[in-house]
């Protein structure tokens, strides 16, 4: 965080009571919308976040660039900004690159300088590096992030965008102007920040490649599971718990190929008491999955939406410590902390469920459903 | 009776409304996730339409409070005299600590319902809900009833994980031909026999008068009676979870 200050006081300074916020939307059928819904149905939950952090995630908002990884930085600095796109021109083809478009925003003050660029790997770096693209890119990710003060890659997957700043959500939507692009999913955050200041990077969501998490929680287990991360080549560098979600996933869907049913699992793996009570089958491939990553339990409350290209999983911890609440009307599916905020922008869901611990909803675009163990509810109400 | 449109108007204005009134009765349309409705009132009626926000009828002091629709989290938090009828399902933690009054639940509720609930003399609290509830329900239970009917489980025991963990006094029946899987040895089970359905028959009397339920073939059910085990207190509670 070199060269950055904040005019407004750090959490630690202040204390507002409240917890975090996290909201998701996807159409099944891969219609897409504008993040307008995404910034109604946060607004609700106002209170719960504390004016230190706010940030989305859509998906499908650049068909026109969908080939090329779209990495949003932030920059401290030109000086950081040079070395940055030196960094980019020496390993990437920048097929595009701008200013993230932004509107004034009275809540939304001391931004940094936000530039977007879409990116290929060079062929001869790529080849000569003898890793796939997304390894390629996630490696060149992580060392911009760690070796050069004041650049933060705060996104960078192909056809999805985080977009984030200290300020209540609602106002970080408008900041972005968020009306103008239009997504099949959307994620969004809006933040208390616990243990960590509150900054531009670390409000979430948090991002590698094409996975963002948006986290409502404490994470306890932190430190475990940043060293065991950390063995892997991750550099976990924005003073956020949940960043090491984001890292967790990535490691265990992409690099070691395990289903999100799996990843869930692994995170939030059930009681030892509750495997006992399972059938053979079960209990054999949960007790491997618990053995085998023992050091990637999380442990804490959280509850968390994970964005990925086609889907969305949204997964709480398994003494569920944290609400979450589902909906679907038709094509969509919500998924929000609190009932209300799925109701401003869908009064009458065709069904509503509360997810069980540890049980995570998936919902991808060819309209395979997660959640059956879920703890599902008549649909009331006028 | 007064009437609030209450849409995305802020939770303390709301309540600030509502206390400061002389109305006795209020009904609130189109409520958007706002918290603490109707906290530590003493003799209100407030009907709410729409979607009331966390901590409902918190403190509730002889309020009565009906909510068509679902509720969310925290409901009856603390409540100590009064009632809360939710026509619909609520979420998680509802009736936390309740000591006293009456919190009505037409379907589900979330997890950790009534946990740390307690009584005392004449504060004797009375949960219940219509289906089902999730784990640890009673958890911690000093005191008080909690009735979960599984409306729609077909007999099967219609809570999640933990229920009565660490209980030390009250009363849980569950209307279920399958007892939870691992109770703590902190429970205490026996069948419902005559004297449990008698009382069940007053508890229920309410309940199923509110949300026309025919008690008598519902009693005519098996029902099991959870209550605290008083032989092994706390021992190795949560050692091995």
């Amino acid at each position: 965080m070199n060269g950055y200050h904040q005019r407004t006081p750090l959490e630690g300074e202040v204390r507002i009571p409240s917890g975090c916020a996290i909201s998701g939307i996807i159409s099944r059928s891969g219609k897409r919308f504008s993040g307008r819904e995404a910034i109604s149905s946060i607004a609700v939950m106002h209170d719960r976040s504390n004016g230190l952090g706010g940030g989305f995630a859509g998906y499908g908002i650049y068909p026109e660039y969908a080939d090329f990884y779209a990495l949003h930085v932030f920059y401290y600095s030109s000086e950081a900004k040079r070395s940055c796109e030196d960094f980019l021109e020496e390993h990437f083809d920048l097929i595009n690159l701008s200013k993230i478009p932004t509107t004034k925003h009275h809540a939304i003050t001391d931004e940094p300088l936000i530039w977007r660029y879409f990116v290929t790997p060079l062929p001869t770096k790529l080849a000569s590096s003898q890793l796939d693209e997304n390894e390629y890119t996630a490696r060149c990710v992580i060392k911009i992030n760690r070796e050069i003060d004041g650049a933060y890659v705060f996104s960078s997957g192909k056809n999805m965008g985080v977009f984030k700043a200290v300020g209540y959500p609602e106002d970080v939507g408008e900041f972005y102007r968020l009306d103008d692009y239009e997504g099949y999913s959307w994620t969004v955050h809006g933040r208390y920040p616990t243990n960590t200041p509150g900054w531009w990077g670390g409000a979430h969501p948090f991002s590698l490649l094409d996975y963002s998490v948006v986290h409502n929680g404490e994470i306890s287990s932190y430190d475990a599971n940043r060293r065991f991360i950390e063995m892997f080549g991750y550099s976990c560098t924005l003073m956020t718990d949940t960043e090491v979600i984001t890292y967790m996933i990535d490691y265990l869907h992409r690099k070691q190929g395990l289903s999100f049913e799996e990843v869930a699992n692994v995170i939030a793996a059930p009681f030892w008491s509750t495997i006992e009570r399972k059938s053979q089958e079960e209990k054999e491939v949960c007790t491997y999955l618990r053995n085998t990553f023992a050091s990637m339990l999380i442990t804490g409350p959280f509850s968390i939406i994970l964005g990925f290209s086609g889907g969305l999983m949204a997964l709480n911890d398994r003494l569920k410590l944290r609400s979450l609440v589902a909906a679907e009307k038709d094509d969509r599916v919500y998924l929000a902390s609190e009932e209300a905020a799925i109701r401003v922008i869908c009064p009458e869901p065709d069904r509503l469920w509360y997810p069980s611990g540890g049980k995570p909803v998936i919902v991808t675009l060819e309209g395979q459903q997660g959640g059956q163990d879920g703890h599902q509810l008549p649909v009331s109400g006028l | 009776m007064k009437h609030i449109d209450v849409g995305m108007m802020q939770y303390r204005q709301l309540n600030e409304q509502i206390r400061e009134s002389k109305a006795k009765q209020f009904i609130l349309s189109s409520v958007t996730g706002q918290r603490y409705i109707g906290c530590a009132q003493k003799d209100k009626t407030i009907t709410i339409n729409g979607t009331p926000g966390n901590g409902l009828g918190s403190y509730l002091d002889g309020a009565t409070l009906i909510v068509n629709g679902n509720a969310q989290d925290a409901t009856g938090d603390t409540m100590n005299e009064g009632a809360i009828i939710v026509h619909g399902s609520c979420g998680d933690g509802t009736g936390y600590a309740m000591r006293g009054g009456k919190l009505y639940i037409r379907d589900s509720a979330g997890y950790r319902c009534g946990i740390h609930m307690k009584a005392f003399e004449e504060r004797q609290p009375l949960l219940i809900i219509g289906d089902r509830a999730g784990s640890f329900l009673g958890e911690y239970q000093a005191g008080g009833t909690i009735i979960v009917l599984g409306m729609n489980q077909e007999g099967k025991a219609p809570v999640g994980y933990f229920c009565g963990t660490g209980m030390h006094g009250g009363t849980i029946y569950l209307r279920c031909d399958t007892l939870p899987q691992g109770l703590p040895p902190q429970v205490a089970v026996h069948d419902a026999d005559e004297d449990d359905k008698a009382l069940l028959f007053e508890l229920l009397d309410e309940y199923c008068a509110l949300f026309k339920l025919d008690k008598a073939q519902l009693l005519a059910s098996h029902f099991y009676v959870l209550s605290a085990n008083s032989t092994t207190p706390y021992r190795m509670m949560y050692t091995h979870v």
